[in-house]
């Protein structure tokens, strides 16, 4: 291992020298000029962005503790283009008088949890994987309790700690099990090991799989969501159910696919009925709910089931159509996301009834919500449509009666979920409203963030050739 | 040599629609103007040395002119077979019809900056116009069917949106659903052809569809084994292509599918010269004419279809346009007439070399008619514009009022009327020879019609430039010169596009052929066409009391000619009485009581599942933590005990 070696890892020392360049920043400025760290640190960003679509080599480091691969480095790519979007979407908030002196923590801490992630989707080893995973844990609860001051967002942190510690402790113990069961932490051990599956095996796949399902949000480990995201600042939460959704997806999936590609007869089943229930449960809930926030969190739970019947197809079209679904969803959720933290921003609203008549005074906005919520729904020509139909393709191609009636399910769920986004949709353009919103004028930054995010959405359904570039780094069981 | 800049010329409209569609009222009404101009402008550019660089320098191998590729992606891939592309094709009739959209278009864009000067949603309506271009070019260029589908479509839309452009007037509104609908039920039939064509053959590619080798046969065999199997006395294939010219002859307004063309005419003026005369409404003749390979050489049946459904729309309509008092009806009519003629070329052709003179005549006739006709819309937009009204009956002597229209206007309708020398003579012509060596029956259809079209625009420009005295309001006035000169430089085509010898360019093989001029033809013809012209100049070159004598003489025949042959009535009857009571209502008792209730019962359930589990969520971290072991431990049961075991 030589220096040159040590650019396998390009993201990761990327974020670590901008997380020091804000630290820096933070300490040289006076009080009065601290209000370009928050520009800087999106310039930093963008520019961490752009180097990411270099060419990149791909090979290991720490004796196949960190992987380099090209299908990670894609994986990498998506979620930074998810958070430079939050990054626009965040430069207001601080112009507020309670979180000027915290500028610089909100980037250090956010930052940090995404080199966690970073980690955790380039691990070649479980201990790796679980130091990513707490780096990319522990701070997003400091993150959801960023307006200390708000009794709600302290409670979604705290929640979100206890829940954490939960979980992280049950998956841990699987770890220790797996362990126990094999001598070896290394994915490649793991993979090419011969050995049958006995009972500590199976307990082993059930309790790392608890641990990942509460990261994605599965039902019943998703209980945590609703409050932590109604309670979290509004970016916090959009980062949460897409960026963390994101990479925890991500890496479930590489490993359910290599070290228990041995237990898929295990794992298939059992997410067949996990998905089954997240789609349900997160529908059902998302029908009842008012509040915007609280509505995109159930409808995020219900999207993290649709996107396991990716995973269960376990191939490589299975495979790419999850990551090419999520690169959707973040552009989808991050525009509606867009839309709300600027209602809310600007009027303090955040139910779905204040959303009447808001097509009348502020016709731009209501436009660009409409479409990201078409998008989740999944109707053409937007993307969401696409991610949908590749998924549902992908399971389809697995030609049997169990995947017919879990495409059945989806598809039912599917028309359940329309009626809910159609919600707030109607709410916009058709239910009258005497006193709507007024008009308001949002800032430079988040209009550009929701521009990226409208365009993605449109780009990423017809621009095919992203779709069969993902597929190309893909592999199956 | 490299195309790929070709896709300029489609992309710019696009961009343009983009670009004055999102910022709409924050850009001024001139900028919009000049932005919409200069972009169709620039596309034209790119079209005539397109043109240039296929016609003479590269597209000519062996003596035949070749299909380029330009441009070709796979934009979503289903399986090895199943997938959809999009490109950009280059041969003569792509070529010619990229250049023909263009210039129409180009002029329209200039007309528009005067026509619509000053009305609401200016911007709108150039962008509108900027997304028809888009399409259409889109649709000329498609290199496969499902493209040309996905195409097809958005040209409906924008001639759904911009005939509904005045959308506060009901009857515009009226006018866009009919045009929609209909044209929609006619696509389904296209849907269908091309569902059916692509399931036998395996492809959607024209370039693979229309190959044919040297001996005039069609290389693919799975045509040659769809003509094998039958339905109902006819090959499957005749019934595909039977079905993909139900599609073209909706966008086409063949009888029966015309009803919407003339209240298409709600739209604006310009609107009507665009899509409704010179590109979208001949996108049904391009279509049988991309297909015609296999039309000719599978499917001769479907080829006769065409040829009677031409013949017999063409004939139907110059009749109506004789008693119809609004000019752009009487317009309206006859670009169904003239489509109608275009299709009935096609239908008398045979593929390959001079046998293949109908269909260069019908490629020749779509070119000139698109001048002379988008010409005669302008010229009476212009009048419409000085006089506020579109009634023929408020027109009269306006030839001393407007000298620049009535100049053009004039050559314009020499042209339809096939005047010696002008372009409508020679395409005309070329028809006739084809039809004459090939079907008795249609030549004299055709000959009839020539007549009649002579009459009837006699009619029109007699009774609007000559006839009565009549008193204005205020005086009519000449247009602004972005009105003019789109004028001026559509009739210098309308006088010389004749002239371009087609034959050379156009063939349905490929491989150019002289065609001779046959006076035996054009002679009584051409005195046929002046005979009716006489008899308009004799009826309503002044003031006379003939026509109302005549008219009064023929009631019951002038009266339901009046009315379109009750055909619109008809169709209200089949849809509002057998369709919406009978069928519709039997059908709508079945959705309340049946199906809406098992999904009002399914909602229900939802609706108290939900209600149900919402304790889950008591907001009690310890009961979070609960819920999670207990889910965790009970896989663990289930898959331990009960799945291994």
């Amino acid at each position: 291992m030589n220096l040159h070696s040590f650019l396998l890892m390009r993201h990761e020392l990327v974020l670590i020298a901008i997380m020091l360049i804000v630290l820096i920043a933070e300490l040289a400025t006076k009080d009065n000029r601290k209000s370009i760290i928050a520009p800087l640190a999106l310039v930093l960003f963008g520019i961490h962005t752009v180097i990411g679509f270099l060419p990149m080599e791909s090979g290991t480091l720490f004796g196949g503790m960190f992987n380099a691969t090209p299908i990670n480095n894609i994986m990498k790519n998506i979620l930074n283009i998810g958070v430079l979007i939050i990054l626009f979407q965040t430069q207001k908030t601080f112009d507020s008088e309670l979180n000027r002196g915290k500028v610089s923590e909100y980037f250090i801490v956010l930052f940090s949890t995404l080199i966690g992630m970073f980690y955790m989707i380039s691990a070649g080893d479980f201990l790796m994987f679980y130091i990513g995973l707490e780096i990319a844990t522990i701070p997003l609860a400091a993150l959801a309790a960023f307006n200390r001051h708000e009794n709600k967002s302290a409670e979604a942190g705290i929640k979100l700690l206890l829940s954490s510690t939960l979980s992280s402790g049950i998956l841990l113990y699987g770890l220790s099990m797996l362990y126990a069961a094999n001598g070896s932490l290394f994915f490649t051990d793991l993979m090419h090991g011969t050995y049958t599956i006995t009972s500590l095996h199976t307990l082993t796949l059930i309790f790392f799989f608890a641990g990942m399902a509460f990261k994605i949000s599965l039902v019943p480990f998703h209980l945590w969501a609703a409050d932590v995201y109604e309670g979290a600042p509004v970016n916090v939460t959009s980062y949460l159910s897409v960026i963390s959704k994101g990479s925890a997806v991500f890496i479930f999936t590489v490993v359910l696919y290599t070290v228990f590609k041995n237990y898929a007869e295990t794992w298939q089943p059992m997410m067949y009925i996990i998905a089954i229930f997240t789609m349900l449960v997160g529908n059902l809930f998302a029908l009842r709910q008012n509040n915007l926030k609280r509505f995109l969190a159930f409808s995020s739970i219900a999207q993290a089931g649709f996107l396991l019947l990716g995973i269960i197809a376990g191939s490589a079209v299975g495979m790419a159509t999850v990551i090419y679904y999520v690169l959707v969803y973040v552009f989808s959720n991050l525009a509606a996301f867009g839309v709300v933290s600027m209602i809310e921003s600007h009027t303090g609203k955040t139910t779905i009834s204040d959303l009447n008549g808001f097509y009348r005074t502020n016709p731009k906005l209501s436009l660009a919500l409409m479409l990201a919520l078409f998008s989740l729904a999944g109707i053409p020509p937007v993307a969401g449509f696409f991610g949908k139909f590749f998924l549902f393709t992908a399971v389809a191609s697995v030609n049997t009666t169990p995947y017919h009636i879990l495409l059945l399910i989806a598809l039912l769920n599917t028309i359940i979920s329309l009626y809910y986004y159609l919600m707030p949709v109607k709410a916009m353009f058709i239910n009258k409203n005497e006193s709507p919103i007024a008009y308001f004028k949002s800032d430079v930054f988040a209009k550009i963030g929701l521009s990226i995010s409208l365009t993605g959405m449109v780009v990423v359904g017809f621009v095919s050739s992203i779709y069969e570039e993902i597929l190309k780094f893909c592999f199956g069981l | 040599m490299d195309f790929t800049y070709t896709l300029a010329i489609i992309l710019l409209p696009l961009v343009t629609f983009l670009t004055i569609g999102l910022l709409d009222k924050s850009m001024p009404n001139k900028l919009a103007g000049v932005l919409g101009t200069a972009s169709i402008g620039t596309s034209f550019l790119l079209a005539c040395y397109t043109a240039y660089q296929y016609f003479f320098v590269y597209g000519m191998v062996d003596g035949v002119y070749q299909k380029i590729i330009a441009y070709h992606i796979t934009w979503l891939k289903f399986t090895d077979t199943l997938h959809i592309d999009l490109g950009v094709i280059l041969d003569p009739i792509s070529v010619m019809m990229l250049l023909v959209v263009t210039t129409v278009s180009l002029m329209v864009h200039i007309y528009s900056n005067g026509y619509m000067h000053g009305e609401r949603g200016f911007n709108k309506f150039f962008s509108f116009l900027s997304l028809f271009s888009f399409s259409m070019l889109g649709l000329v260029v498609a290199t496969n069917l499902f493209q040309m589908y996905i195409f097809w479509e958005l040209v409906g839309v924008s001639s759904f949106l911009l005939i509904g452009y005045y959308y506060e007037k009901p009857s515009a509104v009226a006018a866009s659903k009919k045009a929609f609908i209909t044209t929609r039920f006619a696509d389904l039939g296209f849907l269908i052809g091309i569902l059916l064509l692509s399931w036998y053959t395996g492809t959607f590619d024209f370039v693979q569809l229309t190959q044919t080798s040297a001996i005039g046969t069609l290389e693919s065999p799975a045509i040659a084994t769809m003509g094998g199997i039958s339905f109902m006395g006819l090959s499957v294939i005749s019934w595909a292509l039977i079905l993909i010219f139900m599609g073209g002859a909706g966008k086409s307004a063949m009888f029966p599918l015309h009803i919407w063309l003339p209240d298409a005419m709600e739209g604006p003026t310009p609107v009507s010269a665009l899509i409704h005369a010179a590109t979208m409404v001949v996108a049904g003749v391009f279509l049988v004419a991309r297909l015609f390979p296999i039309y000719a050489i599978a499917a001769p049946d479907a080829l006769t279809v065409v040829m009677w459904v031409g013949a017999f729309s063409s004939l139907f309509a110059a009749i109506i346009a004789c008693t119809q008092y609004d000019i752009k009806r009487v317009l309206a009519f006859s670009t169904m007439s003239q489509i109608g003629y275009m299709m009935l070329a096609l239908g008398v052709s045979k593929y390959g070399g001079e046998n293949g003179l109908g269909f260069t005549a019908s490629m020749f006739h779509l070119t000139t008619h698109a001048m002379f006709k988008a010409l005669l819309f302008l010229g009476a937009g212009s009048i419409i514009h000085a006089v506020h009204s579109n009634s023929m009956l408020d027109m009269g002597g306006l030839r001393k009022y407007m000298p620049i229209t009535f100049i053009t206007f004039g050559i314009a309708w020499l042209a339809i009327c096939g005047f010696p020398g002008l372009s409508g003579f020679f395409s005309k012509d070329e028809i006739l020879v084809a039809a004459m060596q090939n079907n008795t029956p249609v030549f004299i259809i055709a000959v009839v019609v020539a007549g009649l079209t002579a009459f009837y625009m006699s009619r029109l420009f007699f009774s609007v430039f000559f006839g009565k005295e009549t008193k204005y309001h205020h005086t009519p006035h000449e247009s602004p010169k972005t009105m003019t000169i789109p004028l001026m430089v559509l009739a210098f085509f309308a006088i010389f596009a004749g002239y371009i010898p087609f034959s050379k360019f156009v063939t349905s093989d490929g491989a150019a052929f002289a065609t001779h001029f046959h006076w035996n033809v054009a002679i009584p013809v051409t005195l046929i066409a002046f005979i009716g012209m006489g008899i308009a100049y004799v009826l309503y070159f002044k003031e006379s009391t003939i026509p109302t004598k005549v008219t009064k003489a023929l009631k019951g025949v002038y009266t339901t000619i009046y009315n379109k042959f009750y055909i619109d009535e008809i169709y209200l009857f089949v849809t509002k009485k057998i369709l919406f009571n009978i069928v519709a209502r039997s059908i709508a008792w079945f959705d309340r009581h049946v199906i809406d209730a098992t999904m009002n019962g399914f909602a229900t359930v939802t609706n108290y599942v939900s209600n149900s589990i919402k304790g889950l969520q008591s907001g009690q971290v310890q009961k979070y933590g609960l819920v999670f072991l207990m889910g965790a431990l009970t896989f663990a049961l289930i898959f331990i005990y009960l799945v291994t075991k």
